[in-house]
């Protein structure tokens, strides 16, 4: 049996069902490595105390016929968790215990999960490189220095860095998919409507979306299973019959016909982005796939229209963290000036950034310009893709247009940081479901994802798509442990 | 409208007129709030009707109350209007300390409900308000700033209750307008069940809509709009108070500006609250949160179908099926109470009477003791009663007013009464004539005076006759047997 911390979802289940492995030891060997793995700065709150004794208490009294049995699992700190400090990564929820639990979470703990900490992320998850979390950047396990991506870039490092088995995160712009590709893992964003987004803290609410992050697609076709569910509390949530995803999941892809957009060609790819796709593209054909060029015209316009759309939904969603309730209060003299400090004081930079763009779109005589404007183009990129979807099962594309850079290298220039996020937007925008896998390296051995989009409430398609493409490419994360100390 | 009966304010050889718009906001009656499962009851302890969706907490979402749907449905058909197939929730941006969620949810560009109207019966006829759209929106909480010295304490109990606001259009031209449109508007909601139009909770408040033009003038002058007036009276008030305000300068030949105003009940006098150009930018914009509003024209029709008889209508049958005057129809269909008495009465008794009854001697006791219909001293069975016991002869309308003081004291079965009373009438003809002839015998000088052309006198041979039985000698019998015996 290889170590304990670097096997997958999968076997810690099988090893736990199968009686070798105890939820104990299981959740004694993560608490471990993240003891010594404290550099990475993956962790805002830990729970590790507690998760001992639930482990415990699993071991004395055992379900094996939960889908996560025992499973210590770390999450985003996006995700209300009862008792248990939730900040968003932000100074203004730096002391908020919330007294319930978020939906997905309660999923995973009603299989038999048990909550190893809450993992750092972008501010309010407003980031493509962590760095914008009050309580500091993360360093990506792939190499020192090195951004994991964002907004759930402690969730990927985690993930790479074997400290939790599996993880959720929350994608609105592809805060999922991004991170995933940086750090060499599996992400998934959900069809909009099937993960509920009751008890997770709000970013902009016509685009987030939970989904698994998993060191191979098999974990992510189990935790998807676990999370995805209809939920009344949210209005958004949606009735449909979801699969056993991991039962149901196969590598026989023979037939399918898979979209190559063109629009995805842009300007200053590097080579090795342009190469991976290529190889991506034979790999499909060699699992018997049909290769289809398609196209997305509006592709060119989904940037502006979410950096119009999710800071405008932002604003409003943002306006409750004013002091007067729970969280950060700074004193004032009155009302006014009480607002004034708490929020100038409470936000980070990118949050303030976000908050006047969406203020500026929604405000009178600039709405019809920017926010109407933004929404009808929303709705042309989704006719796009309702269009290549009358042709295509699937489409293949790259997950970003870069490997991970390096910590500092892009904060002071936020529209090369919006870039990153040029590849997997125009998926949140249209509510589809998305895929990011692990593809390849470029020339510094820095990991590059594919992207694999699927019709709405279609992810047993992308999951077995990437199951076979996974096959094929046979990926391996060389990750040396360098931050670990003794 | 007849010319005379115009409201205008005069000014030297000028005559002025008021254009009131009404925007009504209006609590639905519901157990639970808009988006959440909180109480809406009123009058508990601050803050214990609050939920996590009302305070706003991270990650928390609204949850449409579909009664609050069909109750703000209902209305619309109450006011003959249009229901909006799909409608859309927004959310309007503002800070304050009872607002937790930093926005309002409320309906901007696409209302539930659309154009519809109200009829008034004005003294002089009827007069039909426009109603420009209802739309349903979340109440803030309440900042008390009078018990803590240092700080504003904040009691959310109210915060996400579902309100409907009404918006009427600028079709009111009177103070005495605006009292009989809010009156029939609660009438019509309190027939529905959708509002119980209390105005001391808070449940029926208003922002009132003021311009003034002269008189002939056909274009509306610059409007002001009061803010959250929460009585009749105040609002009367409030607008006799800032139309002459406006009128004062425009003599004066300045600009009316258009702002918002406060009412200060105190100083009976309207002040600014804030001008147009500090007017809030409210940022709305469709509340993500919540999938547009979509009703199907099968829940429309199954609301249809349990909508009760109204005011209007009711009114209508009084009169077609009741001869009731249009003025006694009106005062007994105003509140359903009053009308659901007064067909409770009607079931055993007969209609002319009971109306006389119900408007005459109850009111009067309603009045004085300052309660509701339906917290009426005496029943409506009791009364049916009592008007049975008058047409039957068993009382007379004299007798039937000291059963009925008693019945006040206690609400009992009046003949009763009458029996442990001995308050019968005598209507036996044998008994009468009896007593007649001795009241003949007694007078023999009024007689002769009577014979000999004096007719007044027989008002005095009634009274001696009814003094002689006690009180209790049938009138009519009196009346006839009296003729009969002076006459022939």
């Amino acid at each position: 049996m290889s170590e304990i911390t670097s096997q997958s979802l999968f076997e810690l289940t099988s090893n736990i069902k199968e009686k070798k492995l105890s939820s104990g030891e299981i959740t004694k060997a993560f608490i471990d490595r993240a003891e010594k793995s404290k550099k990475l700065n993956v962790y805002v709150t830990d729970n590790f105390e507690k998760a001992i004794d639930q482990s415990k208490k699993f071991d004395s009294n055992p379900n094996f016929d939960l889908k996560l049995p025992g499973i210590p699992i770390a999450v985003k700190d996006l995700f209300c968790t009862n008792g248990v400090r939730t900040t968003a990564g932000s100074k203004i929820l730096n002391n908020f215990v919330p007294t319930y639990e978020s939906t997905v979470t309660q999923n995973l703990w009603s299989q038999g999960a048990i909550l190893l900490g809450k993992l750092n992320c972008d501010e309010f998850a407003m980031g493509s490189s962590n760095e914008t979390s009050f309580f500091g950047n993360v360093q990506n396990p792939v190499g020192e220095n090195l951004v994991p991506g964002g907004s759930s870039g402690g969730s990927s490092a985690a993930v790479a860095a074997n400290l939790t088995p599996v993880t959720i995160g929350t994608d609105t712009g592809g805060s999922i998919r991004q991170p995933a590709s940086f750090t060499g893992t599996v992400g998934l964003k959900p069809t909009y409507g099937s993960c509920s987004r009751y008890g997770i803290v709000a970013f902009a609410s016509s685009l987030d979306q939970a989904g698994p992050m998993t060191k191979n697609v098999r974990d992510c076709s189990m935790l998807l299973e676990v999370i995805s569910s209809f939920d009344q509390k949210d209005s958004t949530s949606i009735d449909y019959k979801r699969n056993s995803y991991s039962k149901e999941l196969s590598k026989d892809i023979k037939g399918k016909k898979i979209g190559i957009p063109k629009e995805y060609r842009v300007d200053n790819m590097p080579e090795e982005i342009e190469q991976l796709w290529k190889n991506g593209i034979s790999y499909a054909k060699d699992c018997g796939a049909e290769i289809i060029d398609i196209s997305l015209p509006h592709t060119n316009y989904a940037l502006p229209t979410y950096y119009i759309v999710a800071p405008a939904e932002a604003s409003s969603n943002l306006a409750r963290y004013d002091g007067v309730k729970y969280g950060f209060r700074s004193p004032g003299q009155n009302l006014i000036e009480m607002y004034e400090k708490t929020r100038s004081e409470g936000f980070g930079d990118e949050v303030k950034r976000r908050i006047m763009i969406g203020t500026y779109v929604l405000s009178s005589g600039y709405y019809d310009a920017y926010y109407l404007k933004a929404q009808k183009v929303r709705q042309l990129i989704k006719k796009d893709f309702d269009d290549a979807f009358s042709k295509v099962d699937a489409i293949l594309t790259p997950s970003t247009p870069s490997s991970a850079f390096k910590i500092g290298e892009k904060t002071n220039d936020p529209v090369s940081m919006y870039l990153n996020d040029i590849f997997t937007v125009p998926i949140n925008l249209a509510g589809l479901p998305g895929i990011s896998i692990p593809a390849g390296k470029d020339k510094n051995n820095y990991p590059l994802g594919l992207q694999v989009i699927g019709k709405p409430f279609d992810e047993q398609n992308i999951l077995n798509i990437s199951y076979a493409l996974e096959d094929k490419i046979n990926f391996k994360n060389d990750i040396s442990d360098w931050w670990l100390s003794e | 409208m007849s010319k005379n009966s115009e409201y205008l304010i005069e000014r030297e050889n000028k005559q002025y007129e008021v254009i009131i718009g009404l925007e009504v906001h209006a609590q639905v009656t519901s157990e639970s709030k808009l988006f959440s499962q909180s109480s809406t009851k009123f009058g508990a302890e601050p803050n214990t009707q609050v939920s996590l969706v009302d305070a706003a907490f991270p990650g928390m979402l609204p949850v449409i109350n579909e009664f609050c749907i069909e109750q703000a449905i209902k209305t619309g058909i109450g006011l003959k209007a249009k229901i909006n197939k799909k409608s859309v929730f927004d959310r309007k941006n503002y800070f304050y300390a009872d607002l937790p969620q930093g926005y309002q949810i409320s309906q901007y560009k696409y209302p539930i409900v659309g154009e519809g109207k109200v009829i008034l019966d004005m003294p002089n006829g009827q007069k039909e308000i426009g109603i420009e759209r209802l739309h349903l929106e979340q109440d803030a909480g309440k900042s008390i700033h009078d018990i803590d010295p240092n700080n504003t304490l904040v009691d959310l109990n109210r915060s996400g209750v579902a309100l409907m606001e009404i918006v009427s259009k600028p079709d009111l031209r009177s103070p005495d307008e605006v009292n009989v449109y809010i009156k029939k508007l609660r009438s019509i909601m309190r027939y529905l069940g959708t509002c119980d139009g209390n105005m001391q909770e808070g449940s029926l408040r208003a922002d009132v809509n003021v311009s003034v033009r002269l008189k002939g003038e056909t274009e509306f002058g610059t409007r002001c709009e009061i803010k959250n007036v929460n009585s009749i009276k105040f609002m009367q008030m409030a607008i006799i108070s800032e139309a002459n305000r406006q009128i004062d300068l425009l003599e004066e030949g300045k600009e009316i500006d258009q702002e918002t105003r406060l009412f200060d009940t105190k100083r009976n006098e309207t002040r600014s609250m804030r001008s147009k150009e500090d007017a809030h930018d409210y940022r709305y914009f469709p509340d993500p949160d919540l999938l547009p509003l979509e009703i199907s024209q099968d829940l429309i029709e199954k609301i249809k179908s349990d909508i009760p008889e109204l005011p209007d209508e009711k009114k209508k049958r009084f009169i077609d099926k009741f001869n009731l005057s249009p003025y006694e129809a009106t005062i007994l269909v105003s509140d359903i109470e009053t009308s659901n008495f007064f067909e409770e009465v009607i079931k055993n008794s007969d209609v002319k009477l009971a109306t006389n009854w119900i408007t005459g001697e109850l009111f009067a006791v309603l009045n004085e003791k300052n309660l509701e219909i339906s917290q009426s001293p005496v029943s409506a069975k009791n009364l049916s009663k009592l008007i049975n016991l008058i047409k039957d002869g068993t009382i007379s309308g004299k007798i039937a007013k000291t059963v009925f003081e008693q019945m006040i004291d206690v609400d009992q079965d009046p003949l009763i009464i009458v029996k442990e009373k001995g308050l019968k009438q005598e209507s036996d003809p044998k008994a009468i004539e009896e007593l007649i002839n001795k009241v003949i015998e007694n007078n023999s000088d009024k007689v002769a005076e009577y014979k000999s052309g004096k007719d007044k006198l027989f008002g005095f041979f009634v009274g001696q006759a009814m003094k002689e039985s006690k009180g209790k000698g049938n009138p009519q019998l009196i009346n006839k047997i009296l003729k009969e015996k002076l006459n022939g």
